[in-house]
């Protein structure tokens, strides 16, 4: 069993130390954006839509507005001026519509804000929103992304011809040849429905406008504060030096709060018309309705091979619901699902065409695993039916298609650059723990006295650490500030926007490591804009790829001038400085200096050689030249109840290879979450609406993620094959276990049911879908 | 319509006058600035908002707070005493039981709840007492083991 | 999800329940309030006034008297749960009670509330229902005893008057031989039952001699599947048997259709439940 350790020497990185952050969030003393006030601060609340297409014929304020306690309410028409909520797509076909704070003449989905209240509290500010009287006429709506796309579905927006926001075609290689040459095709459609993203810590945004230094002051439970600093100064026509954004304790975000929201808008908007701060929580009906959807996917995926078992090429056509508008990402993330479809396979042809479609439902953008996760579904499923076809072990299969360890980096057909990796090493080991032998042989007599057990394989590989910043609509840097205090305390400051994956401490070890300091130490900050001048933020599985990469270069430069500060103060020659645990020293001298002394010596800069400049600080930017590709390999037993449909899993083994890992504890929680994620969808999660829009799983009560005794025990495992892309060799952590889940589930439960005929579940595979099927296949 | 009420918050006596629909929660966080109790999903099923009410745990989101009157509650700021951490703290510390920290203090509320009624639990004992506290960031693993450990340490004591 | 404003009063004894009730049609009461506040927050209830039966300490006990437990009706779903008497005497309450919602929830939801409000997917009626319980109801015209099944009118429909309060729940103190059991399948978000069924099995020289089963979840009330026992009567005690019966389960009953089981699906829950309640009752029974 590993132990936690809190050295206070040298040798923190790769080891198991426990965070930093931790002792304010365990003992209720961390501020959340909830836990802020400010002196005169009043509330705001938002009335939204109860249809999902709709007129606006009028509304009236007067009700609500003579409220004792109500200082104003807010329609369309007042915020006209405010900019619209950005899209960052860019595709020569993309369609963006009408998208401002507040709805104008119609509102497009369930939920579309259409007003908003002021008031003394919360309680009176939801009252005043009960009081906003609208008057609706409701429209035909389309709620549906494949009735969407029929010729006479009605259009979710009226001044374009069809429901088409955008199309996007890529290929490789000559796929026709391929498919006519195959000896085998298979193909399958799935459907990945739209999942709530639901960090316990719902939205939320305080803003205060000083009228003195006219700042405009915003707490928001945001991914990327900076990113909303920009923003939101072009959304409120704001000089951007007079908008500050601090992202404070963030509950979690999972790439929900990777995102520009027309609340924070539309909170900055009345704090800054009242001259008095304004708080705005987003109640969980709200997170569940209108935060942008994961997923939302009708994919369809054909397999070209050769007997032998070489798949040789992919037709893969993905459908991707919209909503009614974008969000920040929105067309952006199914790209990442069509660069992603050759997986860990070595296929050198393929053609994908992705159709983005309008509906009236929630806008969908990024959630854990962001396109990687459709992507791997849809494959691991048709490879399993390759398999079949072939009469092939799905092991065997997988490892035929690998790429060598000595193929690297591999050049794929969709134009990446995979770094590094050992596929059939991680899946090996997989196979080893699972005891994939004696489980088909336990599998084949259980199946003999009608019990149903599966074994399901998924092997995956993951584009992240976003990335070179040509790939990116907004730089795909990172940067951090190493600052050494006169006393020898270290403050990094980061433009990553850690928010719960313990950035503190992971930042901390490598600041400590370098430079010889306890941790205790050393202070991280961040999400700040007022105090960390540069960032991108935290998604994509990005925070060590390239956040800690940056602090690691500006501990480097730090070390590097107070190696020549120190040379100058010993009398020593710069080439012959050692740093070592804290202490410079030479050769030449008897003399040492701890890192403390020259810290003090480079603050009241006496001593310093004549050509440098005071003070011990440095600021670095680290810009990738590649992405990182993680991998592994999931596999998961079931036993599935025959009466009932219910499936237990039995084992869940994960082989995961993410690259050099700072703190062993913090990767082994990132992999559980993330396989939390993957696995809830399978079984638990979907956003259902029904067919006029209405949203039905609402809240908690409906809409189901997985509770601790819905979790497997995770048997996990690593292998290390380090990234060549950046010089930690890290490639990151926070999407994997999402994406290599999902079909491992998937996969078992369509084993288990395989001698029945069943080739495909749609997910969430709920007890009553398995059960039919059963159902199905024992009465035909 | 407000109501005088009367409650012992963390062995501290507090008198406030609320509206009778004031939840417990927002009396906690906004009346006595005790904003460690968290709120997450308003409909009693995630657990974020547990406090101790007369020893026993409760979603304070689901309580008025005049139905506190005259009542004992305990919230996780009473958790550690003088600066030093409870063993169910340092458990969650230590196994990494926690990631954005949302959930936590329900979390181990609901845990000081459990080893108080059974010292010594078993891991699906575990997993059913947080039946009624959700968690989005650790898929539980972290948490089983950091009960355990906190058991484990307490029954040393 | 904030509730509108209403008035509320603690009365210290029923009598001044009663008259608060009677001063007000439009009052609601307030016992442990699990699920009264939350339908509160979302403004599907919104009461004039709340009136707390919390201060009244008369209606918290529970009590043997003459082959009958009186369980007080602001009883919670723990004290249940942990009730040394009850696990004796009536342990199919036990095993309903601990299986409702979570630890938070049982810690403040009571036996009354969960009765007064009917959701057809609550745990308790099922076993109330096989227990042939029945509930005591005061008004200031008198009191009331109604059996469960005529008190649980339909979905979120009561037989209890504005006026009157619950007291108690009366359920019998289980004879030996008996063994009972509760089985069920949850929506995975809620934890309320898709299908529960509470039996009780009695048997005789390998014969089953008396059979009560309870079903909640299915129907739009829980109710008691007076078919399955009939078909267990007097059959042998065994898994053939029990598959049987449990065929007429759902019998008769429009299952109910939601987002999370269609009625074909609930209706063969029932089936299967049934059985698996049964079967494991029986193996209690000696």
């Amino acid at each position: 069993m590993a132990t936690t350790t809190t050295p206070t020497t040298k040798g923190f990185v790769g080891k198991r130390v426990r965070r930093t952050e931790d002792p304010r969030l365990i003992t209720g003393t961390a501020t959340y954006v909830d836990d802020v006030t400010r002196p005169g601060m009043l509330y705001a609340a938002v009335l939204r839509s109860p249809y999902a297409s709709a007129r606006i014929s009028s509304i009236s304020i007067e009700k609500a507005a003579s409220l004792p306690g109500v200082s104003a309410v807010y329609t369309g028409e007042d915020v006209k001026a405010v900019g619209p909520v950005p899209c960052a797509g860019s595709m020569p076909t993309l369609r963006v519509p009408h998208h401002k704070i507040l709805a104008q003449d119609r509102v497009y989905y369930v939920g579309h804000p259409v007003a908003a209240v002021v008031a003394i509290d919360r309680y009176v500010a939801q009252d005043a929103v009960d009081q906003i009287e609208v008057e609706y006429e409701p429209t035909e709506c389309v709620a549906d992304p494949e009735k969407a796309l029929e010729s006479d579905a009605v259009r979710v927006h009226p001044e374009y011809d069809d429901n088409v926001a955008f199309t996007f075609h890529a290929e490789g290689g000559d796929t026709d040849a391929a498919f006519a040459a195959a000896d085998v095709v298979v193909s399958e459609r799935v459907t990945v429905p739209r999942l709530a993203p639901s960090p316990m810590e719902t939205r939320g945004v305080v803003a205060e406008y000083d009228e003195g230094t006219e700042e405009l002051l915003v707490y928001s439970s945001t991914q990327i504060p900076h990113l909303l600093k920009t923003q939101l100064a072009v959304q409120l026509s704001l000089p951007e030096n007079h908008v500050r954004v601090i992202a404070p304790e963030v509950g979690g975000g999972f790439g929900s709060k990777c995102n520009v929201w027309a609340e924070e808008a539309l909170t900055c908007f009345a704090a800054m018309d009242l001259k008095q701060p304004i708080k705005w929580i987003e109640n969980r009906r709200e997170s569940i309705n209108v935060v942008a959807h994961g997923r939302g996917h009708v994919d369809h995926l054909e397999m070209a091979a050769s007997k032998d078992g070489t798949i040789t090429a992919l037709r893969f056509k993905i459908l991707q619901d919209i909503g009614g508008h974008h969000q920040l990402l929105t067309p952006i993330i199914p790209t990442l699902a069509v660069i992603m479809i050759p997986g860990l396979y070595k296929i050198k042809n393929f053609t994908a065409d992705l159709t983005g479609v309008f509906t009236n439902l929630p806008p969908t953008d990024l959630y854990r695993g962001a396109g990687r996760p459709e992507a791997t579904y849809v494959l691991e499923r048709v490879v399993d039916k390759l398999a079949d076809k072939l009469e092939m072990d799905p092991a065997e299969l997988r490892l035929k298609n690998f790429p060598a360890a000595d193929e690297f980096p591999f050049e794929t057909a969709t134009g990446l650059s995979y770094d590094s990796g050992d596929y059939a090493k991680a899946f090996n080991i997989a196979l080893e723990n699972v005891g994939y032998d004696s489980f088909l042989k336990k599998q084949e007599k259980a199946r003999s006295k009608g019990r149903l057990l599966g074994l399901g394989i998924s092997t995956y590989g993951e584009v992240c650490a976003f990335g070179p910043s040509p790939a990116l609509p907004a730089g795909g840097w990172e940067s951090a500030t190493v600052r050494v205090e006169a006393t020898g305390k270290v403050t990094v400051m980061s433009g990553a926007s850690p928010h719960g994956q313990g950035g503190e401490t992971a930042y901390s070890q490598l600041a400590a490591d370098a430079l010889g300091v306890p941790m205790e130490d050393v202070v991280v900050i961040h999400g700040d804009t007022g105090k960390v001048h540069w960032g991108v933020g935290t998604f994509g599985s990005r925070g060590t790829a390239i956040g800690g990469t940056a602090v690691h270069l500006a501990l480097e430069d730090i070390v590097a001038k107070g190696k020549k500060y120190a040379a100058h103060i010993l009398n020593a020659s710069l080439d012959s400085i050692q740093f070592n645990q804290g202490i410079f020293s030479s050769n030449e001298v008897e003399e040492k200096l701890t890192f403390q002394e020259l810290a003090l010596e480079a603050a009241v800069a006496q001593k310093l050689p004549p050509d440098t400049e005071p003070g011990l600080s440095a600021t670095r930017f680290f810009e990738p030249p590649n992405f990182a590709f993680p991998f592994g390999a999931h596999i998961c037993t079931v036993e599935v109840d025959g009466d009932t449909g219910q499936v237990e899993i039995l084992r869940y083994i994960a082989v995961d290879d993410i690259g050099n890992v700072i703190n062993p504890m913090l990767v082994d929680g990132q992999l559980h979450g993330g396989v939390a994620q993957g696995l809830g969808p399978a079984f638990l999660e979907e956003v259902v609406f029904s067919e006029d829009g209405q949203l039905l799983t609402g809240t908690f009560m409906d809409y189901a993620i997985p509770k601790a005794k819905d979790m497997p025990w995770i048997e996990s495992e690593r292998t290390v094959t380090p990234s060549p892309v950046n010089p930690l060799g890290a490639k990151g952590v926070g999407e994997a276990g999402t994406i290599g889940s999902l079909p491992a589930f998937v996969n078992a439960v369509v084993d288990a049911l395989s001698h029945m005929g069943v080739e495909h579940i749609d997910i969430p595979m709920t007890p009553q879908k398995v059960w039919n099927l059963i159902n199905e296949r024992s009465q035909s | 319509m407000q109501r005088a009420i009367k409650v012992t918050v963390n062995g501290k006596e507090y008198e406030r006058e609320v509206e009778p629909r004031m939840l417990l929660v927002h009396f906690l966080r906004e009346e006595l600035g005790l904003t460690g109790t968290h709120i997450g999903c308003e409909t009693t099923v995630c657990g974020a908002c547990t406090v101790m009410l007369e020893g026993h745990t409760v979603k304070s989101c689901t309580v008025l707070a005049v139905q506190a009157n005259g009542k004992n509650l305990e919230t996780i700021e009473s958790v550690a005493s003088d600066g030093d951490l409870h063993p169910i703290q340092e458990g969650f510390w230590n196994e990494h039981g926690l990631q954005c920290g949302f959930c936590t203090p329900g979390m181990i509320m609901s845990v000081k709840q459990l080893l108080g009624d059974n010292p010594n639990p078993s891991r699906d004992e575990i997993r059913h007492a947080i039946e009624g506290n959700l968690c989005r960031c650790t898929g539980y693993q972290h948490i089983v083991k950091s009960v355990e450990s906190a058991a484990k340490a307490m029954v040393q004591e | 999800m904030i509730a509108a404003s209403f008035d509320y009063s603690a009365p210290e004894t029923l009598a001044d329940a009663l008259r608060v009730l009677s001063d007000d049609p439009e009052a609601k009461i307030l016992a442990g309030g699990q699920s009264l506040i939350p339908i509160m927050k979302l403004r599907l209830s919104i009461p004039s006034q709340v009136v707390d039966l919390g201060g009244i300490i008369d209606l918290h006990a529970i009590a043997e008297e003459e082959g009958i437990i009186r369980i007080g009706s602001m009883t919670t779903h723990e004290q249940v749960e942990h009730s040394e008497l009850l696990s004796e005497k009536c342990p199919l309450l036990v095993a309903a009670a601990s299986g409702i919602g979570d630890v938070q929830v049982r810690n403040r939801g009571t036996i009354g509330g969960s009765v007064a409000h009917a959701d057809p997917a609550a745990d308790y009626p099922a076993a109330l229902q096989a227990l042939d319980a029945k509930v005591k109801v005061v008004s200031s015209a008198g009191e009331k005893i109604i059996p469960i099944d005529e008190f649980i009118v339909d979905a979120l429909t009561t037989a209890l008057e504005p006026d009157e309060i619950i007291t108690e729940i009366h359920v019998p103190t289980e004879s030996t031989g008996i063994g009972t059991a509760y089985e069920t399948i949850v929506q995975p978000a809620s934890g309320y039952a898709i299908v529960g069924v509470a039996a009780r099995i009695g048997l005789s020289e390998g014969n089953i001699s008396f059979a009560r089963v309870g079903i909640t979840g299915v129907g739009s009330k829980a109710y008691r599947a007076l078919a399955v026992e009939k078909a267990l009567e007097g059959q042998p005690a065994k898994d053939d048997t029990y598959g049987i019966a449990s065929r007429v389960a759902a019998e008769g009953v429009e299952a109910l259709e939601d987002l999370h089981a269609s009625s074909e699906y609930r209706a063969h829950l029932a089936t299967v439940f049934t059985c698996r309640a049964i079967a494991a009752a029986a193996g209690r029974a000696q």
